[in-house]
């Protein structure tokens, strides 16, 4: 399976507009063949928009797409033999039942007939569906029914699998679940997009683009993410964190500062020297016993430091302009 | 190959969906059973027993004389004698009669003279039938001679009713409730298939699944023209079996005539399902078709009274040209070798009703 080249998908400039809001804005993508690449944003920052255009089901306004060597505007029918796609909404017929569902996709692929019933108990099986093949998929649960539609997309075995949002309805044990699912995917060789708003979920991504407001603000690996962010994150622990919280609240260097149950995590710009000696001082200054200590930023600080703060930035330029 | 195992998927999806939706499936049967009785014993065009009052100030041999002629055409049934003009008005203002009869006291000189009309016709004409049947009591001679000269002016025109002498309007109904039958549900059934799935959420995977436009299209059409065969073999059974319409022509015509016309009216729900946004919209949009097709096909109005413009609009309607077909084939026993231009207007309904439906689809969300 692995025949396409490095990178599953490339795309360059990748635009889109609806009327005069700009939904995706000059999005560049390297997504590297037979991984888990994760879209990680909150509601609208285009995610949607981006993976409906890398399976050709919206056309880019401008900029262009390479989908497993296609152009997913030009070549969006050959596209579609080869990738699955999976919708925020279920999309699959309620009132058809679980084996209904799957026979209804596996026709519609033009799966031979042998092939097509080996595949559906297989996947019957691995997504732990059997005993269920007979229930209407509406009466399914919210977990039962995402694994309902990752059998539907992988049916045909695309070699790219675009997932939009599929655990938003799905309580945390499914999700991991759901997650196991995926890696065993991956490690047959099939490229996965896929696009959450939980950060535990874009962590176990082996690379993660970070989208806000239809901009790719930061890309990488979460590990290269952390490294490169402008930020170093400085830990405290202190007995009275409300106290804490208090006295640095004016510490003009610490530009985010995020409470975590009795943890601080405060965020100081990499060009100001001694971080954590400053978080010390404020706090020895007010009087409270603390522990202070620069750690490695997690995938929040990641994401509070690329969007958040850049929103700050981004702010500062528009006042400057107007 | 693979084309027509994805029109089969398509199909097998939209009857097993058929099957579950009992709402639909009882429409199936229900719609055409239920209009083929209503339809079938409330129209009635030849119009008898009309509810009617009477002033007779003559109170003449003659004036009685023709009050029993009037009784005897069954038309009218007279119910009460009243004694003024102005009474007639009142019951007429009520709705309690649909026709007075005022024969004044001079009735037996006006007749002789000639010189004035003998009686009055009073005639709630709100209801174009009874002022037709009103016509009709009028042409009933008065004259004290009427016993023998009468008889001979009758038989200078001679009307022959060809294929229902026994004037019953069933025969009549019953060919043309097919084609109203088989417009309000087929245009309705395809109308709401695209929408549906757009309103469902399942339109985005089915767009990103190889299934091209055609093969969707044929899909969702074939299922239901055998739904419509089996309305139709309801709609004919029942009339021949209740209202003794017999099949003049060949079955098999029939058949033909009914599968054009099935087909055409699926493609135009289908044109509906490509532009309506909701199912509520594509519902409105199967009632605006339906509507000038009951009106103006000639199912109820004959078509050459009408002016020219909606002449010109029944002319693009299907049902228009099925209607002539199916009189045609089941009641005069006609050929369809010998209508074919009402074939082929079908038929290029159906190709271009289909063509604009392709086109306007799109397998994007832009």
């Amino acid at each position: 399976m692995k025949d396409s080249g490095e990178f599953a998908i490339q795309a360059r400039g990748l635009t889109r507009r609806f009327g005069a809001l700009v939904a995706v804005n000059e999005v560049d993508l390297d997504v590297p063949s037979g991984k888990i690449y994760g879209f990680l944003g909150p509601n609208g920052s285009g995610k949607s928009t981006t993976i409906r255009m890398l399976c050709g089901l919206l056309t880019p306004s401008s900029g262009q797409a390479n989908v497993l060597g296609l152009d997913a505007g030009r070549d969006s029918e050959a596209l579609k033999q080869r990738i699955g796609y999976m919708t925020q909404r279920f999309s699959l017929y309620e009132d058809l039942s679980v084996r209904e569902n799957l026979q209804f996709i596996g026709e519609v692929y033009a799966i031979p007939r042998r092939k097509r019933r080996r595949r559906m108990d297989e996947l019957l099986g691995r997504f732990n569906l059997k005993g269920r093949e007979r229930q209407r998929a509406g009466t399914l649960s919210g977990g039962q029914k995402q694994r309902l539609a990752l059998a539907a997309a992988t049916m045909h075995r695309p070699h790219l699998l675009l997932l939009d949002e599929p655990t938003s309805a799905v309580d945390p044990s499914n999700r991991r679940d759901f997650w196991e699912a995926l890696f065993e995917l991956a490690e047959q060789g099939t490229t996965i997009l896929v696009s959450t708003h939980y950060m535990d979920e874009a962590v176990r991504c082996h690379n993660l683009a970070i989208l806000d407001r239809g901009v790719k603000v930061a890309d990488g690996s979460p590990r290269s993410l952390g490294e490169n962010i402008d930020t170093h994150v400085i830990e405290v622990r202190a007995p009275d964190a409300d106290a804490a919280h208090l006295a640095l609240h004016g510490v003009p260097e610490i530009v985010s500062l995020t409470r975590l149950g009795s943890k601080l995590r405060a965020q100081i710009p990499k060009r100001v020297p001694e971080p954590s000696a400053i978080v010390a001082l404020a706090l020895r200054r007010a009087g409270i016993a603390a522990e202070v200590d620069q750690v490695f930023p997690d995938i929040e600080d990641i994401f509070v430091a690329v969007t958040e703060l850049r929103e700050g930035q981004s702010e500062g330029q528009g006042a400057a302009g107007s | 190959m693979k084309s027509l195992v994805r029109i089969f998927a398509i199909m097998h999806k939209e009857l097993l969906q058929l099957s579950r939706d009992r709402l639909t499936f009882g429409m199936i049967i229900g719609i055409p059973l239920i209009q083929l009785l209503l339809f079938g014993y409330a129209i009635n065009t030849d119009v008898r027993n009309l509810s009617a009052a009477y002033v007779d100030e003559a109170d003449s041999h003659l004036s009685r004389q023709l009050l029993a002629d009037m009784s005897a055409t069954q038309v009218v049934v007279l119910r009460q004698r009243l004694a003024s003009a102005e009474e007639l008005t009142q019951l007429l203002d009520s709705g309690a009669i649909s026709v007075g009869i005022a024969i004044p006291d001079d009735f037996d000189r006006r007749v002789i003279a000639r010189d004035r009309p003998a009686l009055q016709l009073l005639v709630d004409g709100t209801d174009p039938i009874i002022l037709g049947v009103a016509e009709q009591l009028a042409s009933i001679p008065v004259r004290f001679d009427s016993q023998t000269e009468l008889r001979e002016r009758q038989r200078m025109i001679e009307v022959r009713n060809f294929y229902n002498p026994e004037r019953r309007s069933a025969v009549n109904i019953v060919p043309s409730l097919v084609g109203v039958v088989l417009t309000m549900t087929m245009v309705l059934f395809t109308g709401v298939a695209i929408v549906r799935e757009r309103e469902r959420g399942n339109l985005e995977l089915l767009i990103n699944t190889p299934v091209r436009t055609v093969e969707l299209m044929l899909g969702k059409i074939v299922p239901y023209i055998v739904i419509g065969l089996i309305q139709l073999v309801i709609i004919l059974a029942v009339g021949r079996t209740i209202f003794s319409v017999p099949i003049m022509g060949s079955e098999w015509q029939v058949l033909i005539a009914s599968l054009v016309f099935i087909s055409a009216n699926l493609s135009m729900g289908l044109l509906i399902s490509t532009v309506a946004a909701t199912q509520f919209q594509a519902m409105q949009m199967t009632f605006f078709f339906f509507l000038p097709s009951i009106l103006l096909s000639g199912f109820m109005f004959p078509f050459e009274g009408m002016p020219e413009i909606a002449q010109g609009i029944a002319e693009v309607l299907p049902l228009t040209h099925f209607n002539r077909l199916i009189r045609g084939i089941i009641l005069r026993g006609a050929d369809v070798s010998m209508m074919m231009q009402e074939l082929a207007a079908l038929a290029i309904f159906t190709a271009v009703a289909l063509t604009l439906a392709v086109l306007r689809f799109s397998k994007r969300l832009d």
